[in-house]
């Protein structure tokens, strides 16, 4: 297997590697994958409530270099974005992106996953807050 | 090797690494896949290319005598080296023809005796595919569990028998973990029973002994590129007497080598797999402690500075320069990348083809988790103990480097059960 430049470099200086405060109710966090499969995604987005930008992303991955590398190229390219905007981000610019080979198809697709599990995450973090903020302003 | 993916060392990133004092770089530690040649085994066969081009089988000139003569005492190398006369060793293409002709070859010889066959889960797919094919005419097979430590349960061995047993297959040692299987005791059952026994034999020969007759074999692969000599060169030994055992050949031709396998020999490849033998009988007994002394170096030094590494597979019952370990949380395919300019395998199969780690491992009851987690270094005759202390360092460096960014490593940390965890495995 040969890796693609782009690849290579997520590898060796992956962008965003961390954690943030699961708890924290402005971040949602996407975990997927499974340790058997040989690939475990975690995502995770801080969001501004006021303008449902995303401006903070961070990942930690276990897989091989592809896997690692669209986790981390997704976190580039979540930050700054809105959440529909950041839904928006399909698998094949991922795959386009670092000249994925087919057989590493399954790595971008697991990205777009975290993306969207870390949103999902969010969201409902907001619902469950919501009807709370309503019954408190009644 | 079927399962394991091999990296491809290259000079494109990590120029960071300083190369230290006479070590070149990249690394070849995967002596499991191949070995390289041994410059005394190039010089035995290059007469054989030109000046010395004569067919073997030419028996009326000079250039067919040379051929011949350059056959003949390769043949007695290589049955001197395990313990056979030079008429029992047919001379092939490798491990995957004699493991074919060994078990085809009886299966059909012995056909009208019995149908049955008993190997193991851990063997080489030029084994077990073999074994399926013959399925598909009416054998039964037997594939045999192991044991945590990788060998196989004699009991079960003693059980699987019955009266249509015709033939067992078990590897001498393992491609992947390096684990010895009790041979000796196999060929014993065997002959107790009247049963014919083969062992793929191409990992174990020249590294540790192998005796035919002490171990009762009946029939044995041997290839030359896993002891540092030529590939497209191998062999099977074919016991003669107690009991003389027949194979019906796979080509048909000529009638070369006794009629088990036509075609015209192969003199350089065959000149050289002699020669490797001749050395490997004479250099084991130093190079296997030397390597055994490398690999217990390189695997002190992993483990030192380490938590959560595993070997799989027996350490008491392996060949001395195997290892193969499992670095928890990990990806395998990640590490090789880390360690780029060191050529080692991996048990983890990231593709979307085979997304199935090693089968060697998942039958010692690895979980899939680590088996996606090992790396076999496959320590040979021209490593040294810098080169050693240099790919110990690379991959306890790149170990640290990738459970920083390892969500399971993090979880473990944060005293989450990983095996409670209900994955969302989307993707697969």
């Amino acid at each position: 297997m040969s890796y693609s430049e782009k690849v290579i470099d997520h590898y060796n200086n992956p962008r965003n590697v961390g954690s943030m405060d699961k708890n924290n109710s402005d971040v949602g966090t996407g975990l997927v994958g499974a340790p058997e499969c040989g690939d475990v995604m975690k995502l995770q987005i801080k969001v501004n409530p006021e303008t449902n930008v995303i401006e903070d992303a961070k990942f930690k991955t276990f897989g091989c270099g592809s896997a690692i590398a669209s986790s981390s190229l997704a976190t580039e390219w979540v930050k700054g974005k809105t959440i529909d905007e950041a839904l928006a981000i399909k698998n094949t610019e991922i795959v386009k992106e670092l000249a994925l080979p087919p057989v590493k198809i399954h790595c971008s697709v697991l990205a777009e996953d975290a993306i969207r599990a870390a949103i999902g995450d969010w969201k409902k973090k907001q619902d469950a807050t919501k009807p709370a903020t309503v019954q408190a302003a009644q | 090797m079927s399962t394991l993916k091999t990296a491809t060392p290259s000079t494109e990133t990590h120029g960071q690494h300083p190369n230290p004092k006479g070590i070149k770089l990249p690394i070849y530690m995967d002596n499991h896949a191949t070995t390289p040649m041994d410059p005394r085994v190039l010089e035995e066969m290059l007469p054989y290319f030109m000046e010395k081009f004569g067919n073997a089988a030419s028996r009326n000139h000079p250039f067919g005598w040379a051929a011949e003569e350059a056959v003949e005492l390769s043949r007695e190398r290589i049955a001197k080296l395990i313990g056979a006369n030079p008429k029992e060793i047919i001379f092939t293409s490798g491990a995957t023809e004699s493991d074919n002709l060994a078990i085809k070859g009886v299966a059909e010889m012995y056909r009208e005796k019995g149908n049955h066959i008993i190997t193991a889960v851990t063997e080489h797919k030029a084994v077990l595919d073999t074994c399926k094919h013959l399925e598909k005419f009416g054998f039964r097979v037997t594939y045999l569990p192991v044991q945590k430590n990788g060998l196989i349960d004699l009991d079960d061995l003693k059980r699987a028998m019955d009266d249509k047993t015709i033939l067992v297959t078990i590897m001498a040692a393992n491609n992947e973990i390096g684990v010895l299987q009790p041979i000796a005791e196999i060929g014993k059952l065997c002959h107790e029973r009247g049963v014919i026994f083969h062992t793929d034999a191409v990992q174990a020969i020249g590294k540790v002994p192998v005796d035919v007759n002490k171990m009762n074999i009946d029939v044995a692969s041997i290839t030359g590129h896993k002891l540092y000599g030529p590939k497209g060169a191998g062999a099977l030994y074919v016991r003669r007497k107690n009991p003389r055992v027949q194979v019906v050949p796979l080509i048909d031709g000529g009638g070369h080598e006794r009629g088990m396998r036509s075609g015209t020999l192969n003199v350089p490849g065959i000149a050289g797999l002699g020669k490797a033998c001749a050395l490997a009988q004479e250099e084991m007994p130093q190079e296997s402690v030397k390597l055994a002394a490398l690999r217990d170096r390189l695997k002190d030094s992993i483990m030192s500075r380490l938590d959560e590494v595993y070997i799989n597979g027996s350490m008491e019952h392996r060949l001395p320069g195997n290892l193969n370990i499992s670095f928890a949380y990990v990806e395998g395919e990640s590490l090789l990348m880390g360690i780029n300019d060191i050529a080692v395998s991996s048990g983890s199969a990231c593709t979307s083809a085979t997304l199935e780690p090693s089968y060697v491992l998942k039958a010692l009851g690895t979980g899939d988790d680590l088996a996606h987690s090992s790396i076999r270094f496959g320590i040979g005759r021209f490593n040294t103990e810098a080169e050693v202390d240099y790919v110990a360092d690379r991959v306890v460096e790149t170990v640290v480097r990738l459970r920083e960014l390892s969500p399971l490593y993090e979880m473990a940390k944060e005293g989450v059960d990983l095996k409670s965890v209900k994955w969302a495995a989307e993707a697969h």
